[in-house]
């Protein structure tokens, strides 16, 4: 069923006791031409794009738990592209290309909301590095300004921007084309389209190892029995080490608890998104009227889905000092998801080692604004058994040559 | 929030150490010696081990000293057997 205005009348007119699911629950096959491992944002992307883009029909994307429920449904919901490096600005802007297209691609509102993104400078270093990014960005083609601290106060005047702040805001980038999504939608989006196109999403299904002969993958075993394929594509963020290790190999990543929050619902009262750096914090207000929160992460490796208090202390410290309105603000829900965070704060979209294996991992704290180009990338990637031009210099052996991306403290955001 | 047991000074909240990662990387004798993909095993390559995984802390509010642990990176528990 097309989603449509007339759908939604028929509907209504019926009671709506005639929605179909939107997505089947088929059992798996014993063999596909593709697998992908991970039914998330990305992994539902990835095999969407392997059907429409690449004529692959014979996909499952196999989920350990319920789509979405990992760091898809984990995350702020930020979406922006203004990253330093050219390469990995060039992979974002590729997915807010695509995000600007996405609900009518999908027929499926993933309310994407162009709200805006503010990177707070409060240092004159952060100034510098803020013109430097800036400059950076318009030079790849993306858009970015620098806003003045007047205009930060006229436009959102419950900020403290007054010069008496502990951390006085001097100014910020500002990325108009930024925004939020709704992330459970994006989840629930790619997996409709994709089943419309013919992929099996197998969710309670978790992979228990990667079969190989002759350094050739040949399958997986899961809790739901064997399943043979030619290709097997795994993007499972902070459990990338551990799929990683059943095929053999070492990746440069560690996985740390990452919280988020969101507030009581209230009136709207926050029309954008705020991102500190030097405070660290961000902050931006859902459609349901919740504040939306996120910080660092938890200092340890972890696996928990769950992150410690002085973290969350930390986080509500960052926004009270933004907003002194929100003290009295009571925290409704929080979650830990667990990201997968590289040295280089980029993520590795690369062939593995093993032929037919391809690994999709260490986007870290960032992966949410990257679903649809992430998917994109990767799906060429597995399709062509070789990486567009866009994620070539995300590839696993950067390591060894030493061609890292430095985005760390370089993202408009520490990690 | 961890209670991490220093062997120094007995145990502390976890806001007074920092952390150092997986123990046990010794670092190469002879760098010169490695090829490429041994010394990138070294620098960035990680177990990244869910469960038993013996780590670093700093007491670094506190004697300052460094320590080895085995935590669990499921349950966050400490193991016992751990000096």
């Amino acid at each position: 069923m097309k989603y449509s205005a007339l759908s939604l009348l028929g509907n209504a007119l019926t009671q709506n006791r005639n929605w179909k699911p939107a997505w089947r629950k088929p059992e798996p096959k014993s063999r596909y031409d593709a697998v992908i491992v991970g039914g998330g944002g990305h992994g539902l992307a990835t095999a969407y794009y392997l059907a429409k883009e690449h004529g692959m029909r014979n996909i499952a994307v196999l989920e350990k738990g319920w789509i979405g429920g990992g760091n898809t449904g984990r995350n702020t919901t930020i979406v922006r592209s203004n990253y330093l490096w050219t390469e990995a600005s060039l992979l974002y802007e590729k997915s807010m290309e695509l995000w600007e297209g996405l609900s009518q691609d999908l027929n499926y509102n993933v309310m994407f909301s162009q709200r805006g993104v503010y990177n707070l400078g409060h240092t004159l270093q952060d100034m510098r590095d803020i013109e430097r990014r800036v400059g950076a960005n318009r030079l790849n083609g993306i858009d970015a300004e620098i806003v003045r601290t007047d205009e930060i106060t006229a436009a959102i005047p419950h900020l403290n921007t007054s010069p008496s702040a502990r951390y006085p805001i001097l100014g910020a980038s500002l990325q108009r084309r930024a925004g939020v999504a709704r992330h459970d939608a994006v989840a629930w989006g790619f997996a409709r389209a994709a089943d419309k196109l013919g992929v099996d999403i197998i969710e309670q299904c978790e992979v228990t190892a990667i079969r190989r002969d002759n350094g050739r993958v040949t399958g997986v075993e899961t809790s739901r029995g064997v399943i043979e394929a030619d290709k097997v594509g795994v993007v499972v963020a902070g459990h990338a080490s551990v799929l990683a290790d059943m095929a053999g190999i070492r990746l440069p990543v560690e996985s740390h608890p990452l919280q988020a929050f969101v507030s009581e619902p209230m009136k709207p009262i926050l029309h954008t998104v705020i991102m500190s750096n030097a405070v660290h914090g961000y902050i931006s207000q859902s459609d349901k009227g919740e504040l939306v929160i996120g910080a660092g992460i938890d200092s340890y490796v972890g696996y928990g889905q769950r992150g410690s208090f002085q973290t969350i202390e930390h986080t509500m410290e960052a926004i009270v000092e933004l907003f002194p309105i929100f003290s009295r603000v009571r925290m409704l829900r929080q979650w830990g998801g667990i990201v997968d965070v590289c040295p280089d704060a980029c993520p590795i979209i690369s062939k593995m080692p093993v032929e037919g294996l391809y690994f999709n991992c260490g986007w870290g704290t960032g992966g949410f604004k990257a679903t649809p180009g992430s998917g994109w990338v990767f799906a060429h990637t597995i399709a062509q058994d070789q990486p567009h031009d866009l994620n070539a210099p995300f590839a696993l052996n950067r390591f060894e040559t030493g061609a890292l991306i430095d985005e760390h403290g370089a993202a408009a955001v520490a990690h | 929030m961890l209670l991490i047991r220093c062997p120094y000074c007995g145990e502390r909240a976890e806001t007074e150490f920092s952390y150092g990662g997986e123990a046990g990387i010794v670092r190469p004798k002879d760098p010169d010696a490695l090829s490429d993909a041994e010394w990138a095993d070294y620098v960035f390559h990680r177990k990244n081990t869910k469960g038993a995984y013996r780590e670093l802390w700093n007491h670094a509010l506190g004697c300052r000293r460094w320590f080895e642990l085995e935590r669990d990176t499921v349950t966050y528990r400490f193991n016992d057997d751990a000096s």
